[in-house]
């Protein structure tokens, strides 16, 4: 793994407070995530990992801080527009359509890179037909890499959840991310299951240089697979650094373990 | 017909000539079929063969070759034969420390290997073989994926190969052609590695005459040809895969087809839609329990439409098949079968356009092999093993006998020696164990005859019955041949037994013990509202000894009708309160009943059994799967078995 070149900042996200009326989701965090580099956010349930997510994604708007991608800030945007920026997600309870095949719901991530317009693709004709084998051809190829070939025209809801996710981290690549943000890509899998899904993760990363920030309460997967990790805790960030650092500070120990130990 | 040219290369550039836009090899990939036309596959293998050249690879070298089905694979075949070199093929699944036994064997210094995992193993070979006088020199990998950045010395490309090849080639104009033209049919065209369960792997080598007049007899027989399609999934270190995929492709010049990846399989078939077909007999197991299970959830008129028309296929389906006599009325019903219920099956199955399947490796149960002869597919067994290009003996169209797997091939002679081993003389014979004549010597005897360390027997046609392993074949007191495995597989294929262990040698009665199937005795005792508290009480239920004395009953009558075999029915028999177990020692990995382990652990059972006691108290210790250990203790209760006059005529 040592081949990738970790480079500059490419999303800095600088002290971002989120409330929903008296419910404190975030207090003022900051991190960075550097170019081709796996970033992880943990913490125990409830510590504002999924809704640190939801900010980067455009899906909650922070009262305070703002968030700085490629040099551009962005307060006010909308989910659409960070896709189009190049940053794309999974989600942790899947959001897939269950009862279309991994090819169609694979295709759907596509549909950011398809030109021509509703009525040219109903009626599939002249350059919309051109342009959907196009798509499919780079769709084969992340269902090559996802080694779901098997399952290409099974319907979704059809499948064992741990390739379900596979086939929401593969909508997700369809997008050509520049940033992939998963959010608990582990969850509910089994050891084998999760083994095959980190190596998927590290794959993504080597192979498209893809910069990746996931987030997971499993420590052991996260330690493996990541450069870098902060701690979230109750909304605030406790701890930031290279997973041994991490695992050797002593807040994060006692927010995984309890006080008395 | 017209002479065969004398070696593979030569083939392959024969059939690039006559049938240049013809499909020679398919592979599935990005969900699309993609062809290579036999021009160029013989233009690739050109390339390939001149970068291998380029690289140093000379006459005489072995090229490893480590990976799945993939055209590129095949290709490296023939490119290493183009050199006079000699492909030798492994398999994929072995580890790096299994695999550096025969890389040293064969002193591979040039492997082709498919993927990154299979790179990675190669490494792991490599650093092992540090302190060797020869290792592994050059890796050539098919699939570049997460390769990219591995800078280890000796890794190249696919493409970067064909590369250098290309270069090389009009550099030194006319090389490749010379050097194909100086290949003779007596040089080693591939060393095929022996599995193993006897000792170390031994690599066979095999002559391009040998694999040729075996690829051209059967070929021949079941008259294939362009046109033809082959789905190529089994592993390509077997020899079977070499004598479809290899041997009879460039013989026959039709169409090979390589799956998208191992899953994929019984769906690329569906969609290729083979007219040539292997699989080892579990494979058709699999595929009948999947149709099986399906027609059990389907809706109350079809599973009556399935069951009459599957009733009418098993009188009739077969003698259809084989050609024989059947009334017009039958015929009518089945043509109406074949329009609603036969056609539609072997659609599911991918067998709609077979017209040849073969099985073999492996005992194959009755019922199953009837199951498709009578919905139409063509299933046929045929023998041989490594040291024979598998190719001894084959089922000829319409000569189809259950018992036997068909008389001798086209080439070979068979004769059965005086203790019943079954001796092969003929063209597809090993020319011998790699660097190692003492083996050799041991299998081929002065007159040419290979020894097959299977036993057997000839019938009236000519057609060969294996029925167990020489070595395992013993003689009864009354004089009468003992074939152990052969009355155990008679047992293992009723549902109910699991395993099956029979004595005899040296004695004058047949004795076994049994192993209950937990799942299928289990079901059956729930149905009949039978209660148990787990494996030893049911083992032991009066109702279940019942049941296996039945199905001891039906092989007794099944031997009584055999020639030879009427001596050797079972006389009593035994059900072990636990199962056989590969951690107890009992079995080995591959589950074969490991005997004279058996015989010394339940000695007591045993004298029991002979001894003509009605039941014997037995504790045994065994052994659970995190290594600790417990006793199991039980009562075993003998019975006596039902036996028949054996019936000399019948045969």
């Amino acid at each position: 793994m040592s081949n990738r070149k970790v480079g500059d900042v490419i999303l800095d996200v600088k002290n971002i407070s989120l409330s929903f009326g008296g419910v404190k989701a975030l207090t003022d965090i900051s991190f960075d995530v550097r170019e081709h580099e796996v970033r992880a956010i943990i913490g125990p349930n409830g510590a504002g990992k999924s809704s640190m997510l939801n900010c980067i994604n455009g899906v909650y708007q922070p009262q305070q801080g703002e968030i700085t991608f490629r040099g551009q800030h962005f307060k006010h945007m909308n989910s659409r527009q960070v896709a189009e920026m190049g940053v794309a997600r999974t989600f942790q309870n899947l959001a897939l359509f269950k009862g279309m095949s991994v090819l169609d719901n694979i295709m759907t991530g596509r549909n950011l890179k398809m030109k021509c317009g509703l009525l040219a693709q109903a009626l599939h004709w002249g350059p919309a037909e051109r342009e959907e084998i196009a798509q499919r051809e780079f769709v084969e190829r992340i269902i090559d890499f996802l080694e779901i070939q098997l399952h290409r025209k099974t319907p979704v809801g059809r499948l064992p959840y741990g390739l379900q996710k596979r086939v929401d981290l593969g909508r997700a690549l369809a997008m050509e991310p520049q940033v992939l943000l998963l959010d608990e890509p582990m969850a509910g899998m089994n050891v084998e299951e999760k083994q095959d899904m980190s190596r998927f993760i590290l794959d993504v990363n080597d192979e498209f240089g893809t910069t990746i920030v996931l987030i997971e309460h499993d420590m052991g997967v996260v330690m493996d697979i990541s450069d870098r990790v902060v701690v979230l805790d109750y909304g605030k960030k406790i701890g930031d650094g290279t997973p041994h650092e991490v695992r050797n500070n002593e807040d994060v120990i006692r927010a995984y373990l309890g006080t008395e130990h | 017909m017209q002479t065969t040219p004398p070696t593979f290369p030569r083939l392959l550039l024969a059939h690039a000539q006559q049938q240049p836009d013809a499909p020679a090899v398919r592979e599935k990939d990005l969900g699309i079929w993609q062809s290579w036309r036999w021009a160029d596959v013989a233009r690739e293998v050109r390339e390939f063969a001149c970068g291998l050249a380029s690289l140093g690879f000379k006459a005489g070298d072995n090229l490893g070759i480590v990976g799945a089905n993939r055209p590129h694979l095949y290709m490296a075949v023939i490119a290493a034969q183009s050199l006079r070199g000699v492909p030798v093929p492994l398999y994929q699944d072995a580890v790096a420390g299994e695999m550096v036994f025969m890389l040293d064997d064969a002193s591979v210094e040039f492997v082709i290997a498919e993927d990154q995992e299979q790179v990675d193993k190669l490494l792991e070979c490599r650093e092992l073989q540090k302190d060797q006088r020869t290792a592994i020199r050059h890796i050539v990998y098919d699939d570049p994926r997460g390769l990219r950045h591995y800078d280890q010395p000796g890794l190249l490309g696919y493409e970067e190969l064909c590369e250098l090849g290309r270069a090389w080639d009009s550099a030194h104009p006319g090389f490749f052609d010379r050097s194909v033209a100086a290949g003779q049919a007596s040089d080693v065209a591939v060393i095929l590695y022996t599995s193993g369960t006897t000792g170390r792997p031994k690599g066979v080598c095999q002559t391009h005459a040998s694999f040729i007049a075996a690829g051209r007899g059967g070929v021949e027989t079941d008259r294939l040809g362009p046109g033809d399609n082959i789905m190529s999934y089994l592993p390509m270190a077997w020899v079977g895969d070499h004598l479809f995929s290899v041997a009879q492709w460039l013989v026959g010049g039709f169409t090979l087809n390589c799956p998208e990846s191992a899953e994929t399989v019984m769906n690329d078939m569906r969609e290729i839609g083979p007219s040539y077909y292997f699989g080892p007999p579990r494979t058709f197991e699999g595929l009948l329990t999947a149709v099986s299970i399906r027609m059990e959830d389907a809706a109350a008129p079809k599973r009556w439409l399935y069951a009459k028309f599957m009733a009418l296929a098993r009188r009739v389906g077969a003698d259809i098949l084989n050609g024989a006599p059947v009334g017009a009325v039958d015929r009518l019903l089945y043509a109406l079968g074949d329009l609603v219920i036969y056609g539609p099956l072997r659609n599911v199955l991918g067998m709609s356009r077979i017209r040849v399947a073969y099985t073999a490796g492996a005992a194959i149960g009755p019922d199953l092999f009837r199951f498709y002869r009578s919905i139409g597919v063509n299933l046929k067994q045929f023998y041989g093993q490594t040291e024979t290009c598998a190719y001894v003996c084959l089922q000829r169209d319409g000569k189809v006998k259950l018992q036997t797997v068909g008389s001798a091939a086209p080439g070979i002679e068979l004769k059965i020696a005086d203790d019943g081993e079954v001796l092969v003389r003929g063209v597809s014979v090993l020319q011998g164990y790699y660097k190692r004549p003492d083996a050799t010597a041991e299998v081929l005897d002065a007159d040419g005859y290979f020894h097959t360390g299977d036993a057997g027997v000839l019938d009236a046609e000519g057609h060969l019955r294996i029925i167990d392993r020489a070595k395992d074949v013993g003689r009864m007191h009354g004089g009468a041949m003992f074939a152990p495995n052969y009355i155990e597989n008679k047992l293992k294929f009723f549902p109910q037994i699991k395993e099956a262990v029979c004595f005899g040698d040296a004695r004058d009665e047949v004795c076994a013990f049994v192993n209950i199937d937990y799942e299928a005795v289990g079901n059956w005792a729930e149905r009949r509202g039978l209660g148990y508290g787990g494996y030893v009480d049911l083992a032991g239920k009066p109702e279940v000894l019942t049941l296996v004395a039945e199905c001891i009953a039906k092989v007794n009558a099944d031997l009584a009708s055999e020639d030879g075999m009427g001596d050797t029915q079972i006389a009593r028999f035994m059900v072990l309160h636990k199962e056989l177990d590969p951690d107890d020692d009992e079995l080995t990995r591959t589950r074969k009943v490991r005997r004279g382990f058996i015989a010394g652990k339940y000695a007591v059972l045993i004298d029991a059994l002979y001894d003509g006691k009605g039941e014997q108290f037995i504790e045994t210790q065994v052994k659970f799967e995190d290594g600790r250990t417990g006793v199991v203790s039980a009562t075993l209760k003998i019975v006596e078995a039902r036996r028949f006059p054996p019936m000399k005529a019948a045969a």
